[in-house]
């Protein structure tokens, strides 16, 4: 008897666990892709699109993965395709749970890449190195830093290259992995969350009271950012452009905000030469954009349909709670992104850039973050310690995020090789290495990272997300996820989440996917003509993308890879022949 | 900022705020979990054997 008794890694405490979790949902998109989806659409309608996509989407998806992996924990198996191999007979969902393996592992090879270039950017703030006039000097050091101008120039180990971080941070979350689920992740997460939170704190109060930084540009103020982000109403000044055969067109020149502003530009408006237009909430709602934007928000934000949340739940045990620790991790989330991210990044930026010149920047992450960013700090009182506290905290968030990318490959080589812990390090170790290594050496502009986030970071990620929801609401069935869901639970799971998850979850991730594949695949536009996209051009175009191919190479090695890992696995296939689930 | 864009920052960060305060608040008072109150600085308990599944297998 004494034989079978096996060491079972887990987690030491609730609390441990919902930092983990949360610490994996944190991460730099909180503090720049947000704050940049809720201005450039409108913080009014942006909100609803983002609330209802969280409620219909996020929520449903988290509680189904928590449910599902405590479930499949509870039967020994702690990754994605033995877990999917628990809830169904056939073999079809053991294979699709690979997904659950390739995205983090792939995700991993690029993120901690750009895990690097916070920990550069930090230690270059704090040595006063990041000092630049202009946006166009700030993306130039972004561009040698990152090694975005030339492949193979991201290689270079000075303070000012990004070689040196890589290697440190890519040591730290191995040697944090090895340390295992608590003494290496909770162990982590409990002293990285709460001191990202107090980083989020000081560098709020010091946003906050920024006031009106230049006192020759009044309208450079942080109310202003704050305006731009949450005003529910967009007010654009528009300018008259005739083309050759007299046709006037009215592109916009820039959008108002603020009482100075506006004055100026319904100033400009007299003549016939401008106009003001104001774009209501309602009018932005039916912009099907947004709405992908708000929905890939919350997918991306809450971390759900890569297999990790899964994974993490599976360390559970039988009666530990999972509605309540899924709510408190997915609002701690939240919480970082509204409440710190949403009130950071575009109001420091629209304090000391104006809101032309942040429009002029750009509003993507990697431009916010590195290109704009450095620059409102170098202009800050007091920049230089609080840049360094900014990228430090992004740093922090990006390792909480990427070590939980490493559990599911751990996970699936302890349990589907029988290896321990010290060779499923050195394994996936190795196979990440070699795949961070090629994202950094194709480093010009950016595009091997560009294109593995794009078919693994989104496009995966949607039908992982996709199969698990089917998986949870039809297969296993809906009633029991949801008795299992509340075996332990310290609250309950509102009534109507029942039908949601069956139904509407499914539909409106199918709809999500749709318009992805519409607008950012095909690329059609709203006058219903499509060109494809860069994506998918690059591929089987008439000038096919090198890097591209090999991306999209590496994706199908580490899938096969794992497929035929899959494959062999024995106890899979005894898990059947063997009864199966047990039914307590 | 105009009245509109107050009332949607306030209710946002509001709201979000609250239910973090309110989960983090009923998580701590959870009487289901006591082991919470009894970790020291740096528990150490990681690699506890899972008895109860092994005998539930070898029965």
């Amino acid at each position: 008897m004494a034989s079978s008794i096996h060491k079972k890694d887990g987690w030491n405490s609730r609390m441990g666990v919902i930092l983990a979790v949360a610490g994996s949902a944190v991460g730099i998109g909180n503090f720049l892709r947000f704050p940049g989806n809720a201005a450039q659409y409108g913080g009014g309608a942006f909100m609803i699109a983002y609330i209802t996509a969280f409620l219909l989407i996020g929520l449903p998806i988290c509680w189904a993965e928590w449910a599902m992996g405590r479930r499949a924990g509870r039967e020994g198996f702690n990754s994605c395709p033995g877990m999917f191999n628990v809830f169904s007979r056939h073999s079809l969902p053991k294979y699709v749970g690979v997904l659950g393996l390739v995205i983090p592992v792939i995700i991993y090879m690029y993120y901690v890449y750009i895990e690097a270039w916070c920990l550069g950017y930090a230690v270059n703030t704090l040595t006063g190195r990041l000092h630049f006039p202009t946006v166009a000097d700030a993306g130039a050091f972004f561009s040698s830093f990152t090694g975005a101008s030339e492949n193979g120039s991201a290689l270079g180990f000075k303070v000012d290259q990004v070689g040196v971080y890589l290697i440190a941070v890519f040591f730290l979350n191995f040697l944090l992995i090895y340390r295992g689920l608590s003494k290496g992740i909770e162990w982590f997460c409990r002293y990285a969350m709460p001191t990202l939170l107090v980083l989020a704190f000081v560098i709020l109060i010091r946003v906050l009271t920024l006031g009106v930084p230049h006192a020759e540009h009044p309208q450079n103020s942080v109310l202003n950012g704050l305006g731009f982000m949450w005003n529910p109403t967009k007010v654009y000044l528009e300018e008259a452009v005739p083309d050759d055969t007299g046709l006037i067109t009215w592109v916009r020149v820039s959008e108002v905000v603020g009482p100075r502003l506006r004055k100026d530009a319904d100033a400009m408006a007299q003549s016939e030469r401008y106009r003001v237009t104001e774009v209501s909430v309602w009018k932005q709602l039916r912009n099907p954009q947004m709405w992908l934007a708000a929905s890939g928000q919350i997918f991306f934000s809450l971390s759900i349909g890569f297999g990790i949340i899964l994974t993490y739940a599976s360390y559970l045990k039988r009666d530990d709670d999972v509605v309540l620790s899924g709510l408190t991790a997915t609002s701690a989330n939240e919480f970082c992104e509204v409440a710190l991210g949403g009130l950071i990044t575009v109001p420091a930026a629209v304090a000391f850039l104006g809101v032309a010149g942040l429009a002029g920047a750009g509003m993507s992450t990697f431009a916010l973050g590195f290109h704009v960013l450095p620059m409102v700090f170098s202009e800050m009182i007091g920049g230089q310690f609080f840049g360094f506290l900014f990228f430090f905290l992004l740093f922090l968030a990006a390792v909480t995020s990427s070590l939980s990318m490493l559990q599911p490959g751990i996970a699936f080589l302890e349990e589907g090789l029988a290896l321990n812990r010290r060779q499923s390090v050195a394994i996936l170790g190795m196979i990440t290495a070699m795949g961070t290594l090629f994202v950094i050496y194709f480093s010009e502009g950016l595009k091997a990272l560009d294109t593995l986030d794009f078919w693994v970071g989104t496009f995966m990620i949607f039908v992982m997300a996709t199969f698990q929801i089917i998986l949870f609401g039809w297969v296993w069935g809906v009633d029991r996820g949801l008795v299992e869901a509340h075996r332990g639970a310290s609250m309950s799971i509102p009534r109507v989440f029942g039908p949601i998850m069956k139904y509407v979850t499914p539909l409106f991730l199918i709809g999500v996917f749709v318009l992805f594949i519409v607008f950012n695949v095909l690329g059609v536009n709203f006058d219903g003509e499509s060109s494809l996209s860069s994506y998918v051009t690059d591929l089987i175009g008439e000038h096919p993308d090198r890097v591209a191919w090999m991306s999209v190479s590496l994706i199908l090695l580490v899938g096969v890879f794992f497929v035929l890992m899959v494959s062999g696995v024995d106890k899979y296939r005894d898990f059947h022949r063997k009864g199966g689930r047990r039914q307590s | 900022m105009t009245t509109g864009g107050w009332l949607i920052m306030l209710g946002s960060v509001g709201s979000v705020t609250l239910l973090f305060a309110c989960c983090v608040i009923k998580v701590m008072k959870d009487p289901f979990n006591p082991e919470e109150t009894l970790h020291g600085f740096d528990p150490d308990t990681p690699d506890m054997p899972d008895e109860e599944e092994d005998l539930d297998r070898s029965l």
